[in-house]
């Protein structure tokens, strides 16, 4: 008899959500105890956090430096590790306060190596420890873990996500909500994955899937003052779920007050 | 001689009130000398994030404080800004909201029953194991949680962090479809809830009566969800705007996540305190079963805090289908909304108990001030309280392995947001001999 792929499910500073994904998928739930042997997930019962596995996922971003201690050992215990949702691919929303603090955060907050262990910065896992795939999404859903597992057990990489949510809505024959009604709609650099849900609830997408492939937010940013918002609310539009990606940060960032690209 | 028992639970990883946490529990003479149940949030800072921010922002920002209250957190911030704005979307909107609040409700007690509490009191580890010798049980505990997601996506496209809610609300309705097949899933689990319930009162639960004050909504017509006054078994009964000359937080040094109090005392949120002061308020139906499962409440056991929320999933269940029988308008599904400057009041009830919000905003309608208490911030002081009481009661003599078990089950009993990390409980037990 072979032995099952071990699993790891670890947490950090985060809402929960993602790993619902796994314990929102009922009666898969339990075929999935049957495909991998489930070591280490707290929140399930398992409770292992130190064990060796062969594919980890990881929820939440890094807040201290006890976190910091933590992923190291997850990544040398982990021969594939997946980041799942927001928080660990990109910071999350807990991640503005890293450009809240300090008076000069627009210009030197970004690539400052020496914040890399404050404790007073909420950052992705991949600022820390090497990430063999991302999983997008605030929260990720169970299509996108399942298809990431299924191919990872099958021994190959799950095809990367990195299309609009432009084109889910096309797919999907949805009424383009910033054409048609002028809603500041960020589909257009706005990754997909999440069957464009927004627009398809009639209002306009904010960008939790994190950037798309050839996102041009200087040109969405134009288009949304042109719809009448205000710079301050253009800032905050990138500004949201994945503020501290690009070019999410900087299609933001341009428009906060006193930064000379906003005029 | 000294018999003192050192007692270290830790608990690294802790949910919704995430970062680390301990239970410091230290026995000396067969007494417990300290008891602190230590939380470690990294905080996460979301009170300050709304500053600034527009109201229409507010519902999608708060849904991410809890991945599995997300509804509640965005039912309370709604409120709280109509109020403010002095807008009604008027009855028909109540109604979906109830719907949408009663699939959470449903999918958050489903879960908690069966994933979290349910092991402990059959002997497990975990779900799956439990799924070895009760499969009928753990899939019907599975439909449950699905049929609440399911009620979820339909008014806000997906059950985590729902797209679907707003000001004023909702983006947009279900249509006729949407809601026969809705109807079909709620019908087809209702004997799922009814048997839910009666195999949650057949459980071997402790026999552990407490002295504690409850505090829940109360409402005149209905079992309280979406709004009423903040009553107490004390005798409270005040409007969500007078919480704050009630009740007060306050900082403990041993945690991170504040303290609330009720006059400075601990006091009990959540399905048991809901159904201890409404019980009379449940739907005919529901209150037969809850009846004929031979336990009274109220209850003082907090134990049968598993079957309060059983009996409201099997509520919620019920709710929905009348909700549905003579389903709402769908138009308009939101109302025109005036920002003004002001200060507005949300309260209502999550599946773990009162969750109060407050926002000032400027004549934009912009958020200037925002201030958040959850219920498991409210429940902290009791859980400890609870602690102290339960564990002695269990006989302090008894071995670290079965005062570690007691303590989490205690813990995991409040279905706090650190539920999933109390599984990480941790007990160093150190024999300290003079």
């Amino acid at each position: 008899m072979t032995m099952k792929p071990r699993l790891a499910v670890h947490k950090f500073s985060s809402c929960d959500g993602c790993q619902l994904a796994l314990l929102n998928l009922g009666e898969a739930l339990l075929t999935l105890d049957g495909l991998v042997d489930t070591v280490h997930f707290a929140e399930a019962g398992p409770v292992n956090p130190e064990a060796q596995v062969d594919i980890a996922f990881v929820e939440g971003s890094i807040n201290t430096r006890e976190d910091v201690e933590r992923i190291r050992r997850v990544r040398a215990n982990s021969d594939f590790l997946v980041t799942i949702g927001a928080c660990a691919t990109a910071g999350g929303l807990q991640a503005l306060r890293n450009l809240a603090d300090g008076a000069g955060w627009l210009a030197d907050v970004y690539a400052r190596p020496g914040y890399i262990d404050s404790l007073d910065e909420a950052r992705a896992i991949r600022d820390h420890v090497k990430v063999d795939l991302e999983l997008w999404g605030c929260p990720v859903n169970r299509r996108q873990v399942v298809e990431a597992l299924r191919a990872l057990l099958f021994g190959v990489l799950p095809v990367e996500e990195k299309e609009k949510v432009c084109m889910e809505c096309k797919r999907r024959q949805a009424v383009c909500v910033l054409v048609t009604r002028g809603e500041p709609c960020l589909g257009p650099v706005t990754r997909g994955g999440c069957g464009a849900l927004c627009p398809r609830f009639g209002r306009d997408c904010y960008g939790c899937y994190g950037p798309s492939e050839a996102a041009n937010t200087d040109a969405l940013g134009r288009r949304f003052a042109g719809l009448g918002l205000v710079p301050a609310d253009i800032a905050r539009r990138f500004h949201g779920i994945n503020s501290q990606v690009e070019p999410f940060l900087t299609g933001g960032s341009q428009w906060v007050a006193g930064d000379d690209r906003s005029t | 001689m000294t018999d003192q028992h050192e007692l270290r639970i830790r608990v690294p990883v802790l949910a919704r009130v995430e970062g680390e946490g301990a239970l410091d529990l230290t026995i000396r003479d067969r007494a417990i000398e300290s008891l602190q149940l230590r939380i470690y949030e990294p905080p996460r800072l979301f009170e300050k994030f709304l500053e600034e921010r527009g109201y229409h922002e507010v519902p999608d920002m708060v849904a991410r404080i809890c991945g599995i209250c997300p509804v509640a957190y965005q039912m309370s911030a709604v409120q709280a800004l109509e109020r403010l704005f002095g807008v009604d979307p008027g009855a028909h909107i109540r109604a979906w909201r109830r719907l949408f609040y009663c699939g959470e409700w449903i999918q958050s007690h489903s879960l908690h029953i069966h994933l979290l509490a349910a092991p402990d009191f059959l002997g497990f580890d975990s779900v799956m194991e439990m799924a070895k010798t009760y499969p009928a049980e753990v899939r019907r505990g599975l439909r449950l949680q699905a049929l609440g997601n399911d009620i979820i996506a339909l008014l806000g496209g997906r059950s985590v962090h729902p797209v679907g809610a707003c000001v004023g609300g909702f983006h947009k309705l279900p249509d006729k479809n949407e809601i026969n097949k809705i109807k079909a899933t709620i019908n087809a689990c209702y004997d799922d809830a009814l048997a839910l319930l009666e195999w949650t009162a057949g459980l071997a639960l402790p026999d552990d009566r407490q002295a504690f004050c409850c505090v829940a909504l109360q409402h005149a017509d209905e079992y309280p969800m979406n709004e009423g006054r903040i009553r107490s078994s004390a005798g409270l009964d005040i409007a969500a705007e007078a919480y704050e000359q009630h009740f007060e937080e306050f900082q403990v040094p041993h945690s991170t996540a504040l303290h609330a109090g009720l006059y400075g005392q601990p006091y009990l949120v959540g399905p048991l305190a809901r159904l201890n002061l409404n019980r009379q308020s449940l739907p005919p139906a529901v209150r037969q079963a809850l009846d004929a499962t031979g336990i009274a409440f109220p209850s003082d056991n907090m134990f049968h805090s598993i079957v309060a929320r059983a009996a409201e999933i099997l509520f919620a269940v019920v709710e929905a289908l009348r909700i549905l029988e003579d389903p709402p308008d769908p138009v308009p599904s939101r109302v025109e909304v005036s920002p003004r400057a002001g200060t507005g009041f949300g309260c209502t009830e999550a599946p773990r108990g009162l969750l109060w919000h407050r926002y000032e905003t400027d004549g934009q309608g912009r958020i200037r001030r925002a201030r958040i208490v959850p219920p498991t911030s409210q429940n902290q002081a009791r859980m400890e309280q609870d602690l102290k009481a339960s564990l002695e009661g269990f006989g302090l003599q008894r071995d670290a392995a079965a005062l570690r078990l007691r303590a989490e089950t205690v813990i995991r009993n409040y279905d706090p947001c650190i539920s999933c990390a109390t599984h990480f409980l941790r007990l160093n037990l150190q024999r300290r001999e003079p």
